[in-house]
This record gives C-alpha cells, sequence and structure tokens, in this order.
C-alpha cells in the first residue's frame, strides 16, 4: 500500500509533461479520439444494416475477426508498418478494438425492434428515414449505448498500449515503471487506469438514464 | 369508395394469398373481412394502404389505383389499426395519437389538442395523456391505437383484428366504442377478423373469406345469416344461426299491452277477478320490479306484500326481437317487458305477439333464400340442405 502513497503522495508526480494531469489528458485524448472514429465508422453501418436488413453476413464476419485479432498484436504490427512518428500506430488498432462492439449492438438493437412496431411506423405513413430515426434508434438507444459503454472501457483500459509505442498516456507509468524497477509507479498507474474505466461506466450510466426514454427502460415516473 | 378489382396477390414463395378478388367497400360504412386464419384478410387489407402491392389487378380508392400514389403520402390519409396497437413505446400517449398530425405539419400545439380531444373520444382518461404505453392497459392500448388512427381525421380507417387481444368483456365494450364513434363519424370502415360473431356485431357488409383467398359471401349480416351462400359459409356461421338473425329485426313494432302492469301500491282486490295469470309489479317511478302471480294474491293489502317472480326487459326502441325473446324467457309468465332508455315499463310484449313476430322473422327469412334460389336458378340446393341438416 505504500508504493501508492509514494506514488500520489510525490508532489513531482502532479506537475511537469510527465505528470499524472498531463497523462491523463493524454490518455483521455486517445480513447476518445478511438472511440469517435469507431462510433463514426461503427454506428452508421450497424443502423443502415439493421434497417435494411442487408450486408448483415457483414456483422457476424466483424465479430469473428474482432475476437480473432489480439489488440496488441496489431499494435507490433502498426508500429513495425508505419513507424513512432504519428499517433496512426496506435490509433488503428484501438479503433479496430472499439468499433465490433458498436457495430454489433447497434445493430442488434435496431433488428430486435418489435416488427409490429416497424409496421405500424410505416402503416402511419412515417418514411424509411422517419421510421430509423423517429422509432428504430429511440427504441434501440440501450443496445446502442451499451454497445458504445463496452468500447469505451476496453479503449480506456487498451490505450496503456500506446505507451509501448513511445507515445503517452496513463500506460507510461506502467511500462517505464517496469523498465526502471519503479513499483510504485506500475501500482499507482494501473490504479489510474482502473479508475478512469470506472469513471466513463459513471458517464454512461448517466447518460444512459437521461437519454433513454422513461417508456423504454420502464422506469416509472412518479407524477 | 374502396374497390377490388380482379386483385390477386402472390407471395414470392408461390402461396396466392388472395385469388382474384373482386369487391366494393362502400363510403360510409363498415365492411368486415372475415375468414379461417391463413384466408388472406390481412393481406387484403394491407393492400389498401400499400403495406402490400398487389401481384395482379388493382386496388382503387376513390377511383384512383392506390400504386399511383406515393406510399407515404397514401398511408397519412388512411388510420390503421392492428392488433398489438403497436403503440411506440418511448412516446407518451399523447404524443403517440398527435403522431400523423405532426407528419402532416400542424403545429405541435394544435396537434396536441387535438389528441387530447381524441382520446377523450375514445373514452380515456385524458389523465391518462402523459403516460407511457407501458403503463397502459391492453384495452386501454387498443384505444389510444383507434385514437392515433383517426388524429388526422382520415376518411378510411383500416382495423387488422384490433380487439383480438383484450378480454371478452373489454372487447365487447371496445366493439360499443366503435360502433358509437362510427354512428358520429361516418368513416369508411375495413375490419378484420376471424370471429363471425363480432364481423356480425359490426359489419354493415361482411365479406366472407375462403383458405386460397376466395371471396366466398359479401352480404348484409342478416342476409349473410338467413341464406349462407355454401356450405363453406354455412359452416363457418356455425350454431344458432335462426336466433342470431333475429338480432337484425327490430323489437320497435312489437305490439304493446299498457293493461298488464300494475303499481306496486295498488290494492290487490284491484287484480282480482282478471282473468290474466300474470301480472307485471312496477315501483312508483315505473320500473319494473317482478311478475305477480294472480291465482296466488293475499285475501288484501297492497301488492307490497306479493311474493314477485323474476322478469326480463328490453329497450323497446333500441332492442331486437332476439332481445324481447330473451327477456321472456326469462320470466315465468314467457312475457316481456318493454322498457323505455330510463328503464320505465311501457307495457308488456305477450307470448301470442312474440309468437307472431317469430313466425313473420322466420318467413321473411325464408323469402329472402327462396329469392336467391329463384335468381340463381335451377340445381341450387340450399334449401334442401337447410332442411337436411336441421339447421
Ligand atoms: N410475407 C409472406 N410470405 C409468404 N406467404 C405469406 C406472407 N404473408 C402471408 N402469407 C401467406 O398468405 C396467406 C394469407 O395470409 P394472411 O396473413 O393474409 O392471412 P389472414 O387471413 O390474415 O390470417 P390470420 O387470421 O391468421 O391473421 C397465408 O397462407 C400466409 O401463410
Ligand atoms: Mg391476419
Amino acid at each position: 500500500m505504500n508504493w501508492l502513497t509514494d506514488f500520489f503522495g510525490d508532489p513531482a508526480h502532479w506537475s511537469g509533461p510527465d505528470g499524472i494531469p498531463a497523462r491523463l489528458l493524454e490518455h483521455l485524448a486517445f480513447s476518445a479520439a478511438a472511440l469517435l472514429l469507431a462510433a463514426l465508422i461503427a454506428l452508421p453501418l450497424g443502423l443502415w444494416i439493421g434497417h435494411t436488413g442487408r450486408g448483415a453476413y457483414f456483422i457476424v464476419a466483424t465479430v469473428n475477426v474482432a475476437r480473432a485479432i489480439p489488440t496488441l498484436g496489431l499494435l507490433v504490427l502498426f508500429v513495425l508498418l508505419l513507424g513512432t512518428t504519428t499517433v496512426w500506430p496506435v490509433l488503428i488498432p484501438l479503433v479496430a478494438l472499439a468499433a465490433p462492439p458498436i457495430l454489433v449492438n447497434t445493430y442488434e438493437g435496431v433488428r430486435g425492434v418489435d416488427p409490429d412496431l416497424r409496421d405500424a411506423a410505416y402503416g402511419m405513413g412515417l418514411r424509411g428515414g422517419q421510421v430509423l430515426g423517429r422509432v428504430l434508434v429511440p427504441v434501440a438507444l440501450p443496445l446502442i449505448l451499451l454497445g458504445l459503454r463496452l468500447s469505451a472501457v476496453q479503449v480506456v483500459a487498451t490505450t496503456t498500449v500506446a505507451a509501448y509505442a513511445g507515445l503517452g498516456g496513463l500506460g507510461r507509468f506502467i511500462i517505464d515503471g517496469l523498465a526502471t524497477k519503479d513499483y510504485a509507479s506500475v501500482a499507482g498507474g494501473a490504479v489510474l487506469v482502473v479508475l478512469f474505466a470506472l469513471a466513463v461506466q459513471l458517464l454512461f450510466t448517466l447518460a444512459q438514464r437521461t437519454a433513454v426514454s422513461p417508456g423504454v427502460s420502464r422506469r416509472q415516473r412518479v407524477r | 369508395m374502396i374497390t377490388f378489382d380482379r386483385v390477386t396477390k402472390r407471395y414470392p414463395d408461390g402461396t396466392v394469398a388472395v385469388d382474384d378478388l373482386s369487391l366494393e367497400v362502400p363510403t360510409g360504412g363498415i365492411t368486415v373481412f372475415v375468414g379461417p386464419s391463413g384466408c388472406g384478410k390481412t393481406t387484403s387489407l394491407r393492400m389498401i394502404n400499400r403495406m402490400i402491392d398487389p401481384s395482379e389487378g388493382r386496388v382503387l380508392l376513390d377511383g384512383v389505383d392506390v400504386t399511383t400514389v406515393d406510399p407515404p403520402t397514401l398511408r397519412r390519409g388512411i388510420g390503421y389499426v392492428i392488433q398489438q396497437a403497436g403503440l411506440f413505446p418511448h412516446r407518451k400517449i399523447v404524443d403517440n395519437v398527435a403522431t400523423v398530425p405532426q407528419l402532416l405539419g400542424w403545429d405541435r400545439r394544435k396537434a396536441r389538442d387535438r389528441a387530447m380531444e381524441l382520446l377523450e373520444r375514445v373514452g380515456l382518461d385524458t389523465g391518462l395523456a402523459n403516460r407511457y404505453p407501458f403503463q397502459l392497459s391492453g384495452g386501454q392500448q387498443q384505444r389510444v391505437g383507434v385514437a392515433r388512427a383517426l388524429a388526422a381525421d382520415p376518411p378510411v380507417l383500416l382495423m387488422d383484428e384490433p380487439f383480438s387481444a383484450v378480454d371478452p368483456i373489454v372487447r365487447a365494450s371496445l366493439q360499443d366504442e366503435l360502433l358509437r364513434l362510427q354512428a358520429e363519424l361516418h368513416k369508411t370502415i375495413v375490419f378484420v377478423t376471424h370471429d363471425i360473431d363480432e364481423a356480425v356485431k359490426l359489419g354493415d357488409r361482411v365479406a366472407v373469406l375462403q383458405v386460397g383467398g376466395h371471396l366466398a359471401q359479401l352480404d348484409d349480416p342478416a342476409t349473410l345469416l338467413a341464406r349462407p351462400a355454401d356450405g363453406f359459409v354455412r359452416e363457418f356461421l356455425g350454431r344458432d344461426r335462426g336466433i342470431r338473425r333475429l338480432s337484425f329485426v327490430p323489437g320497435a313494432g312489437l305490439g304493446l299491452r299498457g293493461d298488464l302492469t300494475v303499481p306496486v301500491s295498488a290494492d290487490v282486490a284491484s287484480a282480482r277477478g282478471t282473468a290474466e295469470p300474470w301480472l307485471a309489479v312496477v315501483d312508483p317511478d315505473g320500473g319494473p320490479l317482478g311478475w305477480a302471480a294472480t291465482a296466488g294474491l293475499p285475501e288484501s293489502g297492497t301488492f307490497e306484500a306479493v311474493p314477485l317472480a323474476p322478469y326480463g326487459t328490453f329497450v323497446r326502441d333500441r332492442d331486437s326481437l332476439r332481445a324481447a325473446l330473451d327477456a321472456a324467457l326469462l320470466s315465468p309468465s314467457g312475457n316481456a317487458i318493454a322498457v323505455d332508455d330510463s328503464g320505465r315499463a311501457e307495457g308488456v310484449v305477450t307470448r301470442e305477439v312474440l309468437d307472431e313476430a317469430l313466425v313473420l322473422a322466420a318467413r321473411e327469412a325464408s323469402r329472402v333464400a327462396g329469392e336467391t334460389r329463384a335468381d340463381e336458378g335451377p340445381g341450387e340446393a340450399g334449401g334442401a340442405r337447410e332442411a337436411a341438416d336441421g339447421r
């Protein structure tokens, strides 16, 4: 335990380009960028495939490939290919990690909407896009958010590998700590990553509460 | 008016769901499509609002081939109610009802006011307006479904087994509600059901469909019951056809006897010496209390002290001959008490009067059936089958 007090108690760790705030910010930036890119690709694709039913095989393929490829392997591959001058060797594996859960859950959410409900929506005279935007997405929202949350948590944990490529983030405390046998730094870094992941989890739970209609989550409102 | 002009629907797998259907749905009436499961009712209905397009033939709405109209535009002008209501779970009841007005670009306020008005119209407490669908019972959801379909005041309403998922009591009240609404609104309604009793109760005209998508018969309910076109329809109509037909014979014409009612405050002496075996005793407001047997009257006093036998009533202006007969069967006297809308006894319909009315009704039924035989020429054995199977 005194490793932790050593680490967090040292004022030197709270300032400068390799201090906790700076590393935290780097970590946040990497994670957010990866999640954003993944969402930009996977959300529209999942919505489109779920809505039209076209290209569903793509979902299955994605899931299988995603399960088979280790993120670390991908990272090493991209570092070898692209060098370490840019963030892409790190960002690409992270996006590849984050996209599948978003894609699959979005697809499942939209596909899983009660066919009678779709039918009623079309029967009322909604156009295809309106059915998607006004009915399918709000009803599928819990699953869509679940996909985003799973991805976000994974990305936050895995952004630690950015350190391998010589980039920043909380991983630096762990990697550098291991290299210099500074175990206080290793433990401190690990704790920070865990806390960060928990914070993300909390954030999405709150988002879920505010964004999902009580009629869908079936939360009874007291009136 | 909706016209099916030689419409056939063949699904990609080869199933012929509707086969060469031609019929007309007149404006301002309820036309019911009824038939066993899989006979093509839903398919036929959905070809009207282009949820399905015909393989052959045309569906015309007021003379316009529906396939020439862009589906969303067409559908916004046609109310659509389905079995499971299909309410949007994420939207409040009032917003559900306002869906089509909003699509049509009404302003929010106006759409909302209209939605509230409709909730009331379909018999819902407007306090439910801010709930979500999951907070409503099945029957309430179904009412919301009807309100939503009516929101933009479309001239045509399509209803696909809208009441079949609720219990019989709720179903009956939803049916009554629909008839009440229709009396005010005069929509052109196509109603799909597999329940012949519902069809006969609601329909101005009933189309009986047969598996394979054939139209077996299209008639008003009374004619349908009196004269099924063939064995399939007869079987589908089921038992008690004769009795059920009486529902369409009005009770208003039945002759009344005013001398068979007696106020409960009257002296029993006033009834002594009458030849009538039973008198209907009424309270001071004219409400029936029961039947008094004139044979067992006490020596003196009023009818207060006389034991009364059970009775049945029917509303003369509104109810059918069937209701009158039912009322008579509930009384030991075999007579029915006719009441007005407020429940006051208007008089008594005796067994003899009922008997005469039944004979007339039976004659009328066989006259209708006979005419058809003549129309359809020789070789129609419907009458003989009727006699043979004893119905
Ligand atoms: N999309 C489809 N593809 C292939 N066959 C279909 C399709 N929809 C319906 N059918 C078939 O067409 C026939 C008529 O179906 P339809 O749904 O119109 O019947 P229905 O009279 O409404 O029956 P129910 O009372 O059970 O609702 C049935 O044999 C059904 O299996
Ligand atoms: Mg059906």
